[in-house]
């Protein structure tokens, strides 16, 4: 894989993960015209798409564009797989994952991808294995958080993403498994 | 922090009703990146978004310089955002390598994270991270190492690899596996940006692909599958391992971890298959090594699910990558067909692509799936149209060139993507340079299309070959010159309207035509060329190198003498431009317009195509120059899957061979003669026969060599059968839209069928397209009425993709291949009531098929007895006594009322006989008055007449519908017909097959067509397999070959001679059954009726 993108449906970058050297210049060009030609397409097209030697594998959920460049010889349907098991891994992190969830802890996302996928491939696709190795780095910032606040004085009322989800206008990315019991926080 | 959280409570009720901004929804938490992100999306414009992070950024910047790190870790998600949104945070790179190497475990695990997406490889900063992973790789904390090797293998700066390798090597050996499969990708970035780097540690690869963990073991292919790309050679041996690896993991060996949507380990599986396919390739040894598995995969991908059908088409590569095997391939080519057809757009997109990959081993398929492709031409999403033509491209031969080339041409008026645009136009213009001969104008109204729509973007090699094609010409003199000449008459006009629209380029390509050639056209003054370049010179537009060009051209032009003034004042103005090439050009018009003897020797006519230099040059061992649709040529065939063919094996190299050859069209052919040696293409349409062109005339004439069938009892009349069947029946016509698409198909497809013709695996399928239809009548004189009633709407199409299947066999074979006359009444007169009509009057039903799973041409053969005609008055009717003698002991079904009015009341039952279905029809006459010309003769009045027709299935269907027409004539004289319709379930036909285990053993392997299904079990008392098994016995006649454990093994056969083997299994609480048969639908149908059988119980 090149280069995975998270755009909203307004077309603002929500994430960007880059597997080969560009320059920032260059990233921004693709991306302006990437989110451009897979905004224009309609709902019941074609998931691929070619664009300059790449194949682009792109899958909405909810209000978010999931889009993979990848090479020519690489399998399309695997990589909307690789979208769909991502989206399963943030699911069952943040418990019913929404727009809002990616873009306020973005970095958690981040280190959910990292985990998944490492170089631009899969490196671990089991859902149990990636989050346990991302429980385990969390419990470890929990911890130190904690201990900070108390140091600090200071109550932190929400401190976790999911905090108080009271769900204003959440829009809930549908995925196909229903998600199970939200992952429970650790909360020290 | 506490004004934060103030600052939050006080914005809340704003907030919640602020709907329209999802931003605001969520209050992650007092961070200030939670600030910045609601900020953002209250701002309503651009400008104020730049203003608001300038200010963000230089807060950050200001913090970040300050001791207090308590907030780095903020700060740098914040910078990580504003960098998100495009604006630079340079700044904060190197604070993020500083927390990478001096904050605690959490600040390290963020500001990892910001290098990671802040620098890239080459980036200078990145040096500064060396130390901090060596580090970290040392640290007893297992998260550390985790993200040191996690930053090492996205990026890592490619000289400092000696630096670490020995601490990377030395975690290949770590207890931990999820630390040991970090390492090997890690191992894996190195070898991608550095592959001498890690030459000498190729064992330590070896080491991680035998790895206990399946994890590791799967990390370690992606180097092995880079490997192997660029040296095959060296990795044979691991064949063998690499299929045993899969043939584990297709076979459920993996820990459930693995697992994706209860399909073991599909990246594994996907990743082994590309491998394989690269081992496989140009090698038929190891090639063999492989088949079993790839068969192994291609039928345990039996879920529904997308990533089912990852493997599969991974699978079908691979078995058309590596060297051919005929059962595999045609699996391959059906898993190829169930892409093309699926109504979901994805997949129908990688079906194209897939065919577009085997199209030249196999134009068969491609022939097969004609009107799909079609259809996709037409397709909403240009992606599929872009690749339809794709495909076309490879199946372009002397014939459709025009077509598709018009298709491509079409497409390249509605495309927007530039690259899109110059892959297209480069292929059209190869193409048209391939085929020029033939169709002069055309090549050079396309080659001008091409030009302008292509504009400047195209490959500059086009016009240039484009040039050359024209000056060196081909064989015939007079045809180079109407080349030629066409080429400037279509150019004047160009000029004369308004040629500041077209590119540069083409304009170049006409001022060097109109220079060159534009004195074989007589009527045209030199001087009016003349004034149409110098406007040329005048527009604002024109590229000083277009400009040049044009001076050129009017140089090989000017004469003197009327021209010079245009000349002169030409080469006056450029003479002092500024633009050096174009002065030079300018002088040289100036000096050779004057002097015409110079101007003769410098630049003689026609010596644009002599190099001597070229043969000189290729004389001292110069490399021959290849021109660039060879080159193209050359470069697909190492891109794409082996094209070539493979020694003479198979058949299929034969195929794939012809298409080179291409014949000119044959003629129209007439011939009545085809059926014996065509070809079943399971229902596709033949466009080009053996005979020649069929396409468009087919309907008619297939309708004429329609033949129908003689009853058994004359099989000596049948000289004057065949002198019947040369009627034509009415058709319905085809809608026009249909029509256009059937023409579309036919000149698409041309071409490829005579390559059909020879069957993919060699053998040839029993049935022929064609069915015979012959008619006797007997009697005294007797005429015959074909009523071909067959229509589109008849046809009722149970299932989406069906749906598409049938419409697409209507659009093409109109009616008459697609549902056969079957029944026909013949007549013997009966002797009982003695009176017999001279004007006997046959009547021919047809019968339809309506069947959800299939092609259809099912075909019955009917063969009548004599009816009999019992005499009696009768006004209540028992039915059943009425049946022949000869049936009354078998079992029948009930008796059915088909139709009725005034004067007849027609009633049917089915009678199964051992070798076929006996179908009796009870024609009551329940009028007054005796009706003539039944069929059988006269009716008197409320009497029943007996009709009983013997039918056979050739192709089968879930159902059989015959359609009938009883034509009679009241005793005023009248005619008068009723028509009538039957339906019997294909279960009626089917009878219990009894072999032994070993025989079905050896049917089984021999049997190509099958499917697969899990029903319900029957779950009661008795031992569920056993029960379900004797509920279908009971049901549908089968016969029980023998059970074993959870298994059980079925056989039945169609009628006499059409076997179907079924294969069942228990599951999981469901009963897998797996049908095979010699006849392609009859599993299909078999597993319908034994779906219902079980629902019913």
């Amino acid at each position: 894989m090149q280069f995975m993108l998270l755009f909203s449906r307004q077309g603002k970058l929500r994430l960007q993960k880059w597997y080969v050297p560009l320059s920032d210049k260059e990233k921004k060009k693709i991306t302006r015209e990437l989110v451009q030609t897979v905004l224009a397409r309609k709902p019941k097209m074609c998931s691929f798409l070619e664009w300059r030697d790449l194949k682009i594998v792109y899958k909405r959920y909810a209000s978010l564009y999931f889009c993979c460049a990848i090479e020519d010889q690489d399998n399309e349907l695997i990589t909307l797989e690789i979208i769909h098991r991502y989206v399963e891994l943030l699911d069952k992190y943040f418990g019913s994952v929404c727009e809002l969830d990616i873009i306020f802890n973005f970095e958690k996302a981040y280190f959910i991808l990292d985990e998944f996928l490492l170089g631009g491939e899969a490196q671990e696709t089991s859902k149990k294995n990636v989050l346990k190795a991302i429980e385990q780095a969390d419990l470890l910032q929990e911890n130190i958080d904690f201990q900070m606040r108390l140091f600090a004085g200071s109550r932190d009322p929400a401190q976790r993403a999911g905090g108080n989800r009271t769900d204003i206008n959440t829009i809930f990315i549908a995925i196909h498994t229903p998600p199970s019991a939200s992952y429970s926080a650790v909360c020290s | 922090m506490s004004d934060v959280v103030e600052k939050t409570l006080t914005a809340l009720p704003s907030l919640l009703s602020l709907d329209s901004h999802p931003g605001s929804a969520k209050l992650s938490s007092t961070s200030k990146l939670g600030n910045l992100i609601r900020g953002i999306t209250e701002l309503t414009s651009k400008h104020e978004e730049e203003k608001l992070i300038q200010h963000e950024l230089l807060a950050i910047k200001e913090q970040v310089s300050s001791p207090n790190t308590t907030m780095m870790k903020e700060l740098m998600v914040r910078s990580i955002y504003c960098e998100m949104l495009g604006y630079e945070a340079s700044f904060s790179y190197i604070h993020a390598i500083k927390l990478a190497q001096q904050g605690t475990v959490l600040e390290k695990r963020v500001g990892y994270l910001a290098v990671s997406l802040f620098l890239n490889e080459s980036h200078e900063l990145l040096l500064l991270l060396v130390n901090t992973v060596l580090k970290d790789l040392q640290s007893t904390n297992l998260i550390e190492v985790c993200m040191a090797l996690t930053v090492v293998s996205q990026m890592f700066p490619k000289d400092m690899i000696p630096a670490i390798l020995p601490l990377v090597e030395e975690k290949l050996n770590h207890p931990k596996e999820i630390i040991r499969r970090k390492a090997v990708l890690a191992l894996y970035k190195f070898y991608l940006i550095a592959p001498n780097q890690v030459q000498h540690i190729h064992n330590k690869f070896r080491k991680a692909l035998c790895d206990k963990d399946p994890g590791v073991m799967t990390a370690s292919l992606h180097i092995y599958l880079q490997m192997i790309q660029e040296n095959p050679e060296a990795y044979k041996d691991l064949t063998p391992s690499f299929v045993t690896i899969l043939k584990q993991v297709v076979g459920g060996k993996l820990p459930m971890d693995f697992n994706y949507h209860t399909v073991p380990a599909p990246w594994l599986q996907i990743q082994l298959l590309r491998i394989l396919s690269l081992l496989g390739k140009n090698d038929q040894s190891t090639s063999e090594v492989m088949y079993e598995v790839l068969d192994e995969s291609l039928q345990r991908a039996e879920m529904n699910h997308n990533i089912t059908y990852a493997i599969l088409y991974e699978c079908v590569k691979c078995i058309y990558t590596i060297h051919p095997k005929s059962d595999l391939l045609e699996k391959a080519a059906k898993c190829i067909g169930n892409f093309v057809l699926s109504p979901k757009i994805n997949l129908k997109y990688l079906g194209l692509k897939a065919l577009t990959y085997v199209v030249q081993q196999d134009p068969k398929l491609a022939l097969q799936h004609q009107m799909t492709i079609i259809e996709c031409l037409d397709h909403p999403d240009l992606i599929i149209k872009r690749e339809t033509l794709e495909l076309l491209f490879r199946i372009t031969n002397g014939q459709n060139v025009t077509v598709i080339v018009e298709k491509m041409l079409e497409f390249l008026c509605i495309s927007e993507d530039d690259h899109t645009t110059i892959d297209l136009v480069g292929k059209v213009a190869e193409l048209a340079e391939k085929y020029p001969l033939k169709y002069n104008e055309w090549f050079i109204e396309t080659m001008n299309t091409v030009f302008s729509l292509g504009g400047d973007m195209m490959q500059p090699d086009i016009p240039n070959s484009f040039l050359k094609l024209l000056s060196e010409g081909f064989d015939s003199v007079e045809e180079d010159r109407k080349l030629r000449l066409f080429a400037v008459n279509s150019y004047i006009p160009l000029l004369r309207g308004e040629p500041g629209k077209l590119p540069q380029r083409f304009l170049q390509v006409i001022s060097w035509v109109l220079g060159e050639y534009s004195h074989l056209r007589e009527d045209l003054e030199p001087a009016e060329v003349l004034s149409l370049l110098a406007k040329l010179l005048d527009m604002k537009n024109s590229s000083s190198e277009t400009k040049s060009w044009v001076l050129m051209a009017m140089t090989k032009l000017c004469k003197g003498g009327a021209d010079a003034s245009v000349t002169q004042e030409v080469s006056e103005t450029y003479s002092s431009s500024l633009d050096t090439v174009l002065r030079q050009r300018a002088h040289e018009l100036q000096y050779l317009s004057q002097d015409p003897e110079l101007r003769a020797r410098v630049l003689p006519r026609g010596s644009c195509g002599n190099f001597a230099f070229v043969s000189e040059a290729l004389a001292a061992g110069a490399a021959p120059y290849k021109p660039p649709h060879q080159r193209q040529e050359e470069l697909d065939q190492s891109k794409a899957l082996s094209l070539e063919p493979y020694g003479l094996s198979l058949p299929i190299s034969m195929s794939s061979c012809s298409i080179t050859d291409r014949q000119s069209p044959t003629l129209l052919s007439m011939s009545s003669g085809l059926s014996g040696d065509t070809l079943k293409l399971d229902g596709i349409k033949r466009v080009w026969g053996r005979e020649g062109y069929l396409a468009q005339r087919e309907p008619v004439e297939e309708a004429a060599q329609v033949e129908v069938p003689s009853p058994i009892q004359s099989p000596g009349r049948q000289g004057e059968g065949d002198s019947l069947h040369s009627q034509t029946p009415t058709q319905t016509p085809t809608p026009e839209p249909e029509q256009e698409k059937q023409q579309l198909a036919s000149s698409l497809f041309v071409g490829l069928a005579s390559q059909s013709s020879v069957s993919l695996m060699g053998k040839s399928e029993p049935m022929p397209q064609r069915f015979r239809r012959k008619a006797k009548g007997q009697g005294l004189g007797s005429s015959f009425i074909a009523n071909e009633q067959i229509s589109s709407s008849l046809i009722s199409p149970p299932s989406a993709v069906d749906n598409l299947l049938c419409n697409n066999l209507l659009d093409s074979n109109n009616a008459s291949e697609l549902a056969e006359q079957t029944s026909q009444l013949s007549q013997s007169l009966t002797t009982a009531n003695g009176t017999c009509h001279a004007e006997a009057e046959l009547t021919e039903s047809d019968t339809k098929g309506c069947n959800p799973a299939l092609r259809r041409d099912n075909c019955v053969v009917a063969a009548g007895p004599g009816p009999h005609n019992d005499p009696g008055r009768l006004t209540e009717v028992c039915l059943d006594s009425y049946l022949p003698a000869e049936l009354s002991g078998l079992s029948h079904s009930e008796i059915a009322p088909l139709c009725a009015n005034q004067s007849l009341n027609l009633s049917a039952c089915h009678v199964q006989k051992e070798d076929s279905l006996i179908l009796v029809v009870f024609i009551m006459n329940s009028s007054e008055s005796a009706i003539q010309q039944i069929p059988a003769g006269e009716v008197t009045s409320y009497s029943v007449a007996v009709g009983q027709y013997s039918l056979t299935v050739k192709r089968p269907a879930v159902h059989v519908e015959v359609v009938g027409t009883v034509s009679y004539q009241l005793p005023a004289g009248t005619s008068q017909s009723l028509q009538f319709s039957y339906k019997v379930p294909l279960t009626s036909f089917i009878r219990p097959f009894v072999v032994s285990t070993e025989e079905y053993g050896t049917m089984w392997l021999s049997f190509s067509h099958d499917t697969k299904q899990n029903l319900t079990l029957i779950n009661d008392n008795q031992e569920p397999l056993t029960a379900t098994l004797n509920a279908l016995k009971k049901k549908l006649q089968l016969h029980v070959v023998e059970v074993i454990g959870m298994e059980g093994i079925v056989a039945c056969r169609l009628l006499q001679d059409l076997p179907c083997l079924m294969h069942c299994r228990v599951n999981a609480g469901w009963l897998a059954v797996w049908l095979r048969s010699p006849v392609p639908d009859l599993p299909d149908c078999l597993i319908y009726h034994c779906q219902r059988a079980l629902q019913s119980l």
